[in-house]
């Protein structure tokens, strides 16, 4: 039997869930057919997570692409048909033309498995989106660096935890609901590896406690700064990610089996942590840079 | 003086093709390269570390570098000479503070406005004081605690601490600031 799991119009770190939901209920070898057709938006992480998804599934998914060409166009601009193919068997119309000019699209979809693809990566943010983070979100230099920053220790949670490959994804857009019309960068990066709760584990760092769980790995990680290498210069990435989001009224969101954990600004109204969600294998990030509000017109 | 630019350290020793210094592998190559050149140091010599040709460094890789060069420096591995880092911006500052902070370690810095400092984790009576003798140039325990009116036993003390840190020269009678322009 195929299930098909449906894309919710609207797709986003919050909205995936409602896919996982569905998702929960069918194993990993139980053919799935992705419906997207009714889909019109989706966020860097809604767009790697899809990606995410079909690397957990042992039989390729089928994908059925956004009906309206428009939306299609830019899931294509996003990077994101270039490894569907690969990954899923795409069913429906995908536009072949490439938009040129400046992009809301600072990195397209890009697959990090190594470290010179954080390299790669950071290269290619400074190059590609130098214009956009300054004249946008008004990040000065100095801001400038530490999103970089941020964007490399992403990337890297995959080549030194996942034991896969994992993806990335950033752009920036006006977020009319939350932020009153002010511009954000969003930095997703997804990957279907072993997630925190198993590389503290294999680390032997899990705590003598009744309560463990992906949940208390989360905390233990993202909190409290743990790695699973005793090396005491470790888990400096995150601390340093999460100092660089408190500094800009940030918002660091990480998902990882059936727990999700936030650090939370004022602007948004999001849980701090929650448990018991759907099961998905590996470590999903997301990482939320506002519009500097003092540098507003 | 050894001038080491990490640049070129990046570039030709390391052999990766790049110019920002970002994730733990580019680090631990780096760091092992600067090694080497650093255990041909002889005592008391100076080696400065260059960093104007590097365009960013993201924590792991700062660990990597300057925790583990400071480290090792520290536990008396390399403890010949004295490490100065030259050329640093805004762009390297962030990670490089952060790591420092996190050992407990501090090192001395020549920013690319010419200025220098310490950068890490000092009490502000020892950075008081290094800042006098980078000031004052090459001093004695008696020149330091007269000026600051300190009890001579305790500067002493002081002095010594910040010159096993390697964060001051010491030639057996004065101290200095290592590679630093006295005005």
């Amino acid at each position: 039997m195929t299930a098909v799991i449906t894309v919710p119009s609207s797709l986003n770190d919050q909205t995936f869930e409602q896919v996982l939901d569905q998702l929960a209920a069918h194993p990993p070898e139980e053919k799935v057919i992705v419906d997207a057709r009714h889909c019109t938006w989706a966020s860097p992480y809604g767009l790697t997570g899809l990606l995410t998804l079909a690397q957990t599934r042992a039989e390729k998914p089928v994908f059925l692409t956004p009906e309206e060409t428009d939306k299609s166009s830019y899931w294509v601009r996003a990077g994101f048909f270039k490894y569907a193919e690969e990954l899923y068997d795409v069913q429906g119309v995908v536009p072949r033309t490439r938009m040129s000019g400046e992009s809301d699209v600072l990195l397209e979809v890009t697959p990090v498995n190594a470290s010179s693809d954080v390299h790669d990566v950071v290269e290619r943010i400074q190059k590609q989106a130098e214009h956009i983070l300054t004249s946008k979100l008004h990040l000065e230099p100095r801001a400038m660096m530490g999103f970089s920053m941020a964007l490399s220790e992403s990337c890297q949670n995959i080549v030194e935890h996942a034991g896969r490959g994992g993806w990335v994804m950033v752009q920036a857009y006006q977020y009319r609901k939350r932020l009153g019309g002010r511009w954000a960068a969003e930095i997703a990066v997804c990957d279907a590896g072993i997630g925190f709760r198993r590389s503290l584990e294999n680390g032997q760092r899990r705590p003598v406690t009744d309560r463990w769980g992906d949940g208390a790995a989360l905390e233990l990680a993202v909190v409290n700064g743990v790695s699973r290498y005793s090396d005491p210069g470790r888990g400096q990435g995150i601390k340093g990610i999460r100092g660089y989001i408190g500094r800009r009224k940030g918002k660091l969101a990480v998902r990882s089996g059936t727990a999700r954990i936030a650090i939370l600004p004022m602007w948004d109204d999001d849980v701090p942590r929650r448990d018991n969600l759907a099961p998905f294998p590996g470590a999903q990030l997301q990482i939320t840079i506002p519009e500097h509000a003092e540098k507003q017109p | 003086m050894t001038r080491i630019d990490v640049g070129s350290v990046l570039r030709d020793s390391a052999k990766l093709p790049y110019a920002d210094l970002v994730t733990r592998p580019t680090g631990a190559a780096v760091r092992r390269c600067i090694e080497l050149e650093l255990a041909g140091l002889e005592d008391g010599e100076i080696a400065m570390l260059d960093f104007s040709k590097i365009g960013m460094i993201d924590y792991s890789c700062a660990d990597e570098v300057v925790a583990k060069l400071l480290l090792a420096h520290k536990h008396g591995e390399t403890q010949t000479g004295y490490v100065v880092f030259h050329g640093i911006t805004d762009a390297h500052l962030e990670a490089i503070e952060d790591v420092l902070n996190h050992h407990a370690l501090a090192l001395v810095v020549h920013f690319a406005d010419g200025a220098a400092r310490l950068v890490g984790t000092v009490s502000d009576e020892d950075r008081g004081t290094w800042e006098h003798v980078r000031a004052s140039g090459p001093s004695s325990v008696e020149d330091v605690a007269k000026a600051e009116g300190a009890d001579a036993a305790v500067m002493a003390e002081r002095l010594h601490a910040l010159h096993r840190r390697r964060l001051l020269r010491y030639d057996g009678s004065s101290f200095s600031a290592p590679n630093v322009a006295h005005r």
